[in-house]
């Protein structure tokens, strides 16, 4: 079941069954193209796989945007050790809400796509980390895997390939952290989730210490639509080394936000004018959160960029997550700006003092010049502990709750200078001595 | 060994290793790199980033104690960024600590207050409200400050990994995480305090010193432990010649960080209010207290009058007194007292394992051994309760060069939990060697450490398999007290001499042994130093002439005839020798008034008996040891600087014992018998340390390690019972 | 401590799902699953799942007070999540969440004192394009208005809410 109604400038391919009866069942999914390229995949040798993904310049679909030919190529097979496909399906970065429609809608595309990864490097398990309130979700998934064993697509001997794979689900219970991969294993492993050191990489030492394919609900259920389509084919969808498609969040101020399947490289002004049928009452258009809370805020002005990772990157923020937050002029980004922050200290695990303590202050900062109690100083003093934090912390927690909140005072100071008028403290704080 | 990486550190160009962390490469060159949650040995956390520094050619600073030097790395631990990192760290690591040094134990040795100073701003622009936690107590011993606390994890590293007991976790999360115990809200553990001494802020502060003083007042003044035979340094804080406080404060010892609650918490003791403090003499059936020249007079007189008589003299020695002591006690006996019936408590059979490797070199294991040998057998003893020490080595052994390490004992002990174990019934542990047989001939090298169940005829059984495993064999036999190896080597043996000669070696005759001497109804003195015999045996010559000398009142105290109030092990200087035979200093650092050194008594009881014995100084007594003891030439420079040396018992040359039979194996076996001491018991002395009796783990049986006992369900499953039947 | 047959079933299953001796990865959605059947992550809950997955209490522990979905307090019988991250927080979510505390009389992660609702603010749940939206247990709403959000209310109140996950 789709919450918003499509939009016919969409290319749809991965959520191309979304609106159909019964997306969910396996027979919709083997009426409509379902399994198909698990069948081409078997046939294929692993680095065959591999340099399809590779050719069609996928990039991981939950944050990072990192290659997944290149992430799977990490990966050592015949190593006469276990190895694991693990979908990180803890779908938590504001502003994101695309895992949750491809595992309520099209189940078995995401089997599929761990069937293709697990064939790949001979894995026999696969388990999908489902945050824990996404219950529903996973009891969909649950019964997806259930007829998908019925059918022989998972279990003993594959489609007589006599190869087994058993896939499972995993709650998690609360915790944005576990969405950076080495946190969800240590989480899968029963532990909190904090990140781990790295090397070693997840593909070398993932879960249970051995080699992991770990990828994103949306990067695995594009899987099976590469393997189908050609790598070549899909790339062509996308500009150059921003392939294929990818399910764009579109949340805030405009008159039909939801989700949509929109090609790489899809103008941001013609979504949210086209796509989402422009600002909510004929607002003036202030600023895009481009990629999920974590990505730095774009002005207005800034917002005539194409959607792929290379030119928000350039643009000095980033596609990250697909969470596209529209926000019209009357929206008060102190507010915003603090409400990010205030997530941030909730998720940050505590592990390192950065993070730990960065964001905490921020949060606290931010309260008080929120709440009126604002000094001329605090502004550059947000900044500062932003900078602070960038690139110093034991995870990408920290940068992405420096990066957006140091982009709100850089671009909205002026915002940020008006609250001091309101506020009855604007004078220099008296330094505390330590 | 693979070539040196070559790289340059703040333009020192230098060599290390590959594999070296930065943090360390550096620190070899003489450059420090701050760090809170970096220790070595443990598990890299990279949390506090307070080590971030610049590598050339990396967009980000980097960290410092996770990152491998590489060929041509280029580092600058003190560029401007690197500096601004710093400061940035430790404003952010202010921000929720209180700054209540003023009130803080650990302030003038806090590791944050010294960073603050070299890398701190001098002001904070931190003006919210902190947050605060009220302080946990969380046992007797443990006391937890959250708002304190830097979360460096160190605390819940050397409990887990280092001491085998992770009885410390990380609760909640983000800015409010902080430190849990095992138990919700308390502790059950092994109450060592390593947390304590390891918490680099004051956010751990321990039961016994909180609040007492600042560090600065005190002397500190390394040591070693009175408790347990395993030798380990500790560092006892004394102002106004009493001790506040014990700690492993500089690593220097043979223990490096560890140890356990004896050596840190254990010294009350020496403050017991019923220390002896003046000499007691029996006059009509009652202590009266006297001068020491009136007490040392009596005895002298009296030893005098009975030795004119050819008397019956008997000496029990102590485990707890020095080298110097134990020698000068037997040498007294021997040539003053002119009797062979001399002996002190053994808690194993180290007579018995020199008899057996009897001409051969290089076959005692000295601590050392037990951290790097590639592999180790623990028979019958429950090594983390009794030999603490020895059981930390083997697991740090384990830890950092995967040493195998085997255990036969009667029950679970702490080392099934990364040993291949097995049980066995006392007497059988044979068997079960046999069964281990083929894995241990694998093994490049092999450590046997035996307790009290291995002792008299079956020590040359164990002697012959190890010799069959066809790989080189060493052995520690396993001993209770700080000088129970020191009283064996002296010659506190009816037997035995000094370094393990046989007595017929002066023309004498061995004497009636431990349990003889009790037995013996034709006493005419018996003289006991620091032992407690007659707390569980009885004096068959109830009119011997009985002199005790000790710190209490003892059960044989109490019967004395003379009571001569001793000085405690760190009282005195002088010399221990641990379980595994390496010799250390004692350096005294209290004192308590009214008491003398048993060595002091000893040379003023010869004096007073018109004998010569030198002057009764430690180090005369030493020297005279150093000469005539075999195996104990040892450097003086090794042990005058704090070291532990090595002593070489067995030197291939065949003992003249050996050749004349005189070790009566079969006879002294019955006489061997390990008190079976708990990490919380310390034979007599443990009963006058209040710290030991008050922790909820006393006395100490292996607490319950809820992982592996599914007997605790059913515990708790019978006191829900009892509940509803009320 | 005994469960329904249904949840020992999916802790038996829990069990074989992972890699021999690997059973410690049960313990999170152990204790999220059992909580959902008793209310509450009890002591004697802790002790059951270590048992079962044969770690320390303490390591249950440190989990507990990792995850925000555990909760050591009882929750009520209707756990309404207000989400008021920034995709909720521009189209309402705040006032909604205000709405809610005044509406019910309670603050964050407090109980009605029949037991039947408990409120939390809540970060993003995964339903920004269609915000704001609020969960009761594991039910999404999207779209929420005061108004609708009363009638769920009253829905609960009546006993006519049907739960679908």
């Amino acid at each position: 079941m789709r919450y918003n109604v499509p939009s016919p400038l969409e290319t749809r391919i991965i959520s191309q069954r979304f609106d159909l009866p019964n997306s969910a069942s396996i027979d919709t999914y083997l009426a409509n193209d379902g399994y198909v390229a698990l069948r081409k995949a078997i046939g294929m040798a692993p680095e065959a796989i591999i340099d399809e993904l590779r050719a069609s310049s996928l990039r991981g679909r939950g944050g990072a945007g990192f290659p997944t030919g290149m992430k799977w190529s990490f990966v050592p097979r015949n190593t006469g050790r276990p190895s694991y496909i693990i979908c990180n399906s803890d779908e938590s970065e504001p502003c994101t809400c695309k895992d949750r429609l491809l595992m309520e809608n099209d189940p078995q595309q995401l089997i599929e796509g761990m069937l293709i990864a697990g064939w790949t490097i001979q894995s026999s398990k696969g388990y999908i980390f489902i945050r824990g309130e996404y219950r529903y979700q996973i009891e969909i998934m649950e019964r997806a895997i259930a007829e998908a064993y019925e059918r022989g697509y998972l279990g003993k001997n594959v489609l007589g390939t006599g190869w087994d794979f058993d896939l499972y689900t995993h709650s998690g219970a609360g915790a944005y952290e576990c969405g950076e991969e080495t946190a969800l294993l240590e989480s899968l492993e029963g532990k909190r989730g904090v990140p781990r050191l790295k090397p070693p990489f997840p593909a070398v030492a993932g879960a249970f210490q051995s080699p992991t394919i770990l990828n994103n609900t949306e990067t695995l259920s594009t899987v099976p639509v590469i393997i189908r389509m050609g790598g070549a084919d899909y790339a062509a969808l996308g500009t150059p080394k921003n392939g294929g498609t990818r399910l764009m969040c579109v949340s805030g101020h405009v008159n039909k936000p939801g989700v949509y399947e929109l090609p790489l490289g899809f103008p941001l002004m013609r979504l949210i004018n086209d796509v989402c049928g422009g600002m909510r009452n004929r607002k003036k258009l202030k600023a895009v959160i481009p990629g999920g809370s974590s990505a730095p805020v774009l002005k207005a002005e800034e917002c005539d960029i194409p959607l792929d990772f290379d030119s928000i990157a350039k643009a000095k923020s980033m596609a990250g997550s697909g969470g596209i937050l529209v926000l019209d002029e009357d929206t008060d980004m102190v507010a915003v700006a603090l409400r990010t922050i205030k997530f941030y200290a909730h998720e940050s695990c505590g592990w390192c003092i950065p993070c730990r303590e960065g964001t905490t202050w921020l949060k606290k900062v931010l309260t008080r010049f929120h709440d009126g109690g604002g000094r001329s100083s605090d502004i550059d003093l947000i900044a500062e502990l932003a900078n602070n934090m960038l690139g110093r912390t034991f995870c990408a927690l920290g940068d992405a709750a420096a990066m957006p909140t140091a982009a709100f005072v850089a671009k909205f100071r002026d915002e940020f200078e008006a609250y001091l008028k309101r506020s009855s403290a604007a004078v220099e704080p008296e330094l505390a001595v330590v | 060994m693979a070539a040196p990486v070559n790289l340059t550190i703040d333009g020192q160009k230098l060599q290390a290793s590959p594999g070296t962390l930065l943090i360390n490469a550096a620190k070899q060159a003489g450059i420090s790199i701050p760090a809170f949650c970096y220790y070595d040995g443990l598990a890299l956390q990279a949390a506090c980033r307070m080590c971030l520094v610049e590598v050339e050619k990396t967009p980000k600073l980097q960290v410092a104690c996770t990152l491998p030097v590489a060929e041509g790395m280029v580092v600058r631990t003190d560029s401007p960024q690197v500096r601004q990192a710093r400061k940035g760290m430790l404003e952010f690591l202010l921000t929720n600590h209180p700054l209540d040094c003023p009130v803080c134990d650990k302030g003038g040795e806090c590791e944050l207050q010294d960073m603050v100073f070299r890398y701190g701003a001098g002001q904070s622009r931190f003006i919210e409200p902190k947050v605060h936690v009220d302080e946990k107590q969380w046992s007797p011993i443990v006391y937890y400050d959250a708002p304190r606390c830097i979360l460096c994890y160190r605390c819940v590293r050397i409990c887990g990994e280092g001491l085998g007991v992770s009885a410390l976790g990380i609760g909640n999360r983000g800015v409010v995480a902080e430190i849990v115990p095992n138990r919700g809200d308390h502790l059950e553990c092994d109450e060592c305090g390593a947390c304590i001494d390891i918490c680099p802020v004051g956010a751990l502060t321990s039961g016994t010193y909180r609040y007492k003083a600042r560090p600065w007042e005190m002397d500190h003044v390394g040591t070693i432990c009175t408790h347990c035979s395993n030798g380990c340094k500790t560092t006892l804080g004394i102002r106004n010649g009493q001790i506040l406080r014990a700690n492993s404060r500089d690593h220097s010892g043979i223990n490096g960080e560890f140890l356990c609650v004896k050596g840190r918490y254990a010294f009350d003791f020496n403050e017991h209010p019923g220390r002896l403090t003046s000499p007691l003499v029996r006059s009509d059936g009652e202590f009266k207290p006297v001068s020491w020249a009136q007490a040392l007079a009596a005895v002298a007189q009296r030893f005098t009058e009975l030795r004119v008589k050819r008397g019956n003299f008997a000496v029990i020695g102590s485990n707890h007194t020095t080298n110097e002591e134990n020698f000068l006690l037997q040498k007294f006996a021997r040539e003053v007292l002119r009797t062979s019936n001399i002996d002190h408590h053994r808690t194993g059979d180290v007579a018995g394992l020199i008899h057996a490797l009897d001409g051969r070199t290089n076959v005692l294991a000295s601590t050392d051994d037990l951290y790097n040998t590639k592999a180790a057998l623990v028979i019958s003893s429950d090594l983390a309760q009794e030999q603490p020490l020895l059981a930390f080595q083997l697991r740090a052994n384990w830890r950092h060069h995967k040493a195998h390490v085997y255990a036969v004992t009667p029950g679970p002990v702490r080392e099934d939990n990364y040993a291949t174990t097995a049980r066995a019934e006392p007497g059988n542990e044979f068997d079960v060697f046999e069964s281990m047989r083929e894995r241990l001939a694998k093994e490049p090298e092999l450590v046997i450490l035996f307790g009290d169940a291995i002792k008299g005829g079956r020590i040359a059984r164990l002697v012959s398999f190890g010799d069959s495993l066809g790989i080189p064999v060493k052995y520690v036999c396993l001993v209770d007290y700080s000088n129970s190896r020191g009283a064996s080597d002296m010659g506190l043996l009816p037997h035995l001499l000094p370094g393990y000669r046989s007595v017929s070696d002066s023309g004498l005759e061995p004497g009636l042994n431990y349990d003889q001497i009790l037995a013996a109804a034709d006493l005419d003195a018996l003289w006991i130093v620091g032992a407690n015999p007659l707390a569980r045996q009885s004096l068959a010559s109830p009119n011997a002439f009985l002199v005790v000398q000790d710190l209490f009142l003892t059960e044989t105290a109490r019967q004395a005839s003379v009571v001569l109030p001793a000085a405690s092990a760190y009282e005195k200087n002088g010399t221990f020798t641990n379980v595994c035979g390496d010799v250390q200093k004692l350096s005294r650092a209290a004192k308590t008034m009214g008491t003398k050194s048993d060595l002091e008594i000893i040379a003023l009881l010869a004096k007073e008996m018109r004998q010569d014995f030198g002057a009764a100084k430690p180090e005369v007594v030493f020297d005279e040891i150093r000469r005539s003891v075999r195996g104990y030439d040892v450097p003086l420079t090794v042990i005058e600087t704090g070291g532990a040396a090595k002593t070489v018992l067995l030197d291939g040359r065949p003992q003249v014992a050996s050749r004349n039979g005189h070790f009566r194996v079969d006879t002294d076996a019955n006489l061997i018998r390990s008190a079976r001491n708990t990490l919380f018991t310390s034979g007599t002395l443990g009963r006058f340390s209040q710290m030991l009796s008050s922790v909820i783990e006393a006395p100490g049986a292996l607490y319950r390690d809820p992982r592996k006992q599914p007997e605790v369900r059913e515990g708790s499953v019978q006191v829900e019972t009892v509940k509803q039947g009320q | 401590m005994t469960f329904s047959p249904a949840l020992e079933e999916r802790f038996a299953k829990l069990l074989t799902s992972y890699p021999p001796g690997r059973q410690r990865s049960a313990v999170v959605p152990m204790l999220l699953y059992a909580q959902d059947e008793i209310g509450h992550v009890s002591q004697e809950l802790v002790e059951e799942v270590a048992c079962r997955c044969g770690v320390t209490p303490l390591q249950v522990d440190e989990v507990i007070g990792y995850y925000s979905m555990l909760h050591r307090k009882p929750l009520g019988k209707y756990h309404v999540q207000v989400c008021t991250n920034i995709s909720c927080q521009v189209v309402g979510g705040e006032d909604l969440y205000g709405h809610a505390a005044r509406t019910l009389g309670i603050g964050n992660k407090q109980v009605t004192p029949d037991g039947l609702i408990s409120l939390e603010e809540v970060e993003c749940m995964g339903a920004c394009s269609w915000a704001p939206a609020i969960q009761i247990n594991y039910d999404f709403h999207h779209f929420v208005t005061r108004e609708r959000f009363d009638q769920l209310i009253q829905a609960l109140r009546d006993g006519t809410y049907q739960e679908t996950a």
